[in-house]
């Protein structure tokens, strides 16, 4: 009774201590993340309405507002929607390559099958060290035709070629991203306590029934964050296609969205880069959702 | 396929001899996989310029590293080296900064109530969703018009935000650090910030770590924004420089020698921090993979 009747004396007093605490807490970040993710982007989308005007071909330019005149540029040009269409069939096939051998991986490091598992998951994880430039420019060398250790087949196959050279940068992904998507993965598993497939081998199930069963169902969350991640990666491309440059001329200046967006802004014609941006944003956004909502509907259900 | 119809056939009880071999040679191939490029980056680095193309590609040739390190050391007065420090201020400070700002608003957001503080945290995830090689452009068209591109600011002061680690905070605040505790120092008369700076950070530690390694990486293999950010190659990081000379390998041949051992040297440090720090980031990633 009686520390009812000073509580609520005290818990105001409270409140407005943590208020100064919880600006202090927050403040900073929320400082840094306005000026440095929202300002940008709100920045950016502005660029992107501007367009320029001259009095004649050589006259002194203007910036004035176009509405959506950038956006109509962006629709119609075709080398940009051709980058999109790459990168899309880029994730579509690279992707699920990657988080299934990320799986496959992350299961056999935690089945009884495998001995030696502490080196393993380091031998794997070990790529992710080496950052996207670099392992295009070691991979560039590993392709090259003479420089290779592996000349007997990079002379007959040309891996840098228009045909190929998608897949090969595909391929330098790839293995940089498996051991890290694999890590993620076998935490996920670790965290299942062991009793919930202790029955099922008492029943005699295999380590196979049991990967497929009861443990891919319990990961799918983690294996969802991984997808996630990896179709934003795609759509953000841009280190190892512009190292690709310097060995092959079948990498070209608008090969994916953000070199798109780079060559753009270099010309410089910074509102249709600005527009390419936000549109560029935008579809990550949306695809990263709707991947977000399908698999979270498909758990429900 | 095959690995599973083989386990199925076998025995129930225990692991077949056949499918434990089976699991042991995919682990052996993908070894391979993963390995044979970093050991023909190190085998190459420690050759010189005529034994790189004559001897065999995969094993040693005169073992001549230390010379090499030389004379990438002595190569227009060691701007890779300076290249490498800026490399490691960007990202050693920038992750240390950001853990410090991303662990304060986490912990905020899980322990205390306040308003709009889901919608705040919604705004967060969202950025989580935006990648930093979306925001290179916006992020010079702003520093543009204030003047400041081609400064260590400009790289500097983006890396230093980190949505995923307040997310990873929060998460990681509400289940490892107890209101009792809180409560507990309140009662002995510690303020909110001094109970996070004592008690919370040390019960978040393994966050801390994770958050803090991430953000290291992120901005260590971060090339769009200092790509288009900088000019001046004084201020270059690691991975921008060894992009530029790359470029110029068909016309300065000597480079490539310089190209390789500089990758090679520039993986050192990731590699150092991720063993020496495996068994906090281990625990760490379980917890945002989860939830």
């Amino acid at each position: 009774m009686t520390l009812d009747a000073i509580a609520p004396k005290r818990r105001s007093g409270k409140a407005a201590q943590h208020r100064t605490a919880i600006a202090i807490f927050v403040g900073p970040f929320a400082v840094l993340f306005l000026a440095f993710y929202l300002v940008p982007i709100g920045y950016a989308f502005y660029q992107s309405l501007l367009t320029v005007e001259r009095e004649g071909t050589f006259g002194k330019a203007t910036e004035v507002f176009g509405g959506l005149t950038q956006y109509i540029q962006v629709f119609q040009n075709g080398p940009f929607w051709e980058s999109i269409g790459r990168v899309l069939l880029f994730g579509i096939v690279q992707v699920p390559v990657m988080l299934g051998l990320a799986l496959l991986l992350a299961l056999l490091l935690d089945s009884p099958l495998v001995k030696g598992k502490k080196f393993f998951r380091l031998a794997f994880f070990a790529p992710y060290a080496v950052p996207g430039v670099i392992a295009a420019i070691m991979w560039g060398f590993l392709y090259s035709p003479n420089l290779s250790p592996f000349t007997a087949l990079t002379r007959n196959v040309d891996f840098l070629g228009a045909d190929l050279v998608l897949w090969s940068i595909a391929n330098v992904v790839t293995w940089v991203y498996v051991g890290y998507n694999m890590l993620i993965i076998y935490s996920a598993l670790l965290a299942i306590p062991t009793e919930i497939y202790e029955a099922a081998r008492l029943d005699g199930a295999s380590q196979a029934r049991i990967a497929w069963s009861i443990k891919i169902p319990l990961v799918a969350p983690a294996i969802t964050l991984t997808a996630i991640f990896s179709i934003i990666g795609t759509l953000q491309l841009l280190a190892e296609p512009q190292v690709f440059k310097s060995f092959t001329s079948a990498v070209t200046s608008t090969f994916t969205p953000n070199l798109t967006i780079y060559t753009t802004a270099a010309v410089p014609n910074i509102y249709l880069a600005a527009a390419f941006s936000v549109v560029v944003a935008l579809f990550t956004l949306t695809l990263s959702f709707t991947v977000l909502k399908f698999t979270q509907r498909s758990a429900n259900s | 396929m095959t690995n599973s119809t083989l386990a199925r056939r076998a025995a129930p009880s225990r692991e077949s001899l056949l499918s434990r071999s089976a699991a042991m040679l995919i682990m052996l191939i993908c070894t391979f996989y993963f390995l044979v490029p970093i050991w023909w980056l190190f085998v190459a680095a420690t050759k010189d310029r005529s034994q790189f193309t004559s001897t065999s590609p995969l094993w040693f040739g005169d073992f001549n590293l230390f010379a090499n390190i030389g004379n990438l050391a002595a190569y227009r007065d060691g701007v890779f080296f300076r290249w490498m420090l800026n490399s490691v201020i960007y990202a050693g400070a920038g992750a240390a900064i950001a853990t410090i700002l991303a662990a304060m608003a986490g912990y905020a957001i899980a322990k205390y109530a306040f308003r709009g503080r889901e919608l705040a945290f919604n705004v967060i995830l969202g950025g989580v969703l935006v990648p930093a090689t979306a925001l290179a452009l916006p992020l010079f068209l702003l520093f543009s018009q204030v003047g400041a591109t081609n400064t260590f600011w400009s790289v500097f002061l983006p890396s230093l935000v980190s949505p995923f680690g307040v997310y990873l905070a929060r998460i990681y605040a509400s289940s490892s650090v107890p209101d009792e505790i809180i409560e507990a120092a309140r009662i002995d008369g510690a303020g909110e910030v001094r109970t996070f700076f004592t008690v919370a950070t040390r019960l978040m530690a393994p966050a801390l770590v994770t958050i803090f390694l991430f953000q290291f990486v992120s901005i260590w293999n971060n090339f769009f924004l200092p790509l288009i950010m900088l000019r001046d190659e004084g201020l270059f990081p690691v991975t921008l420089g060894l992009y530029v000379w790359n470029t110029q390998v068909s016309q300065i041949p000597e480079i490539r020698a310089f190209v390789i051992i500089g990758a090679l040297l520039s993986i050192i440090p990731l590699i150092i921090a991720f063993l020496g720090l495996q068994r906090f980031w281990r625990n760490g990633l379980g917890s945002g993979g989860l939830k």
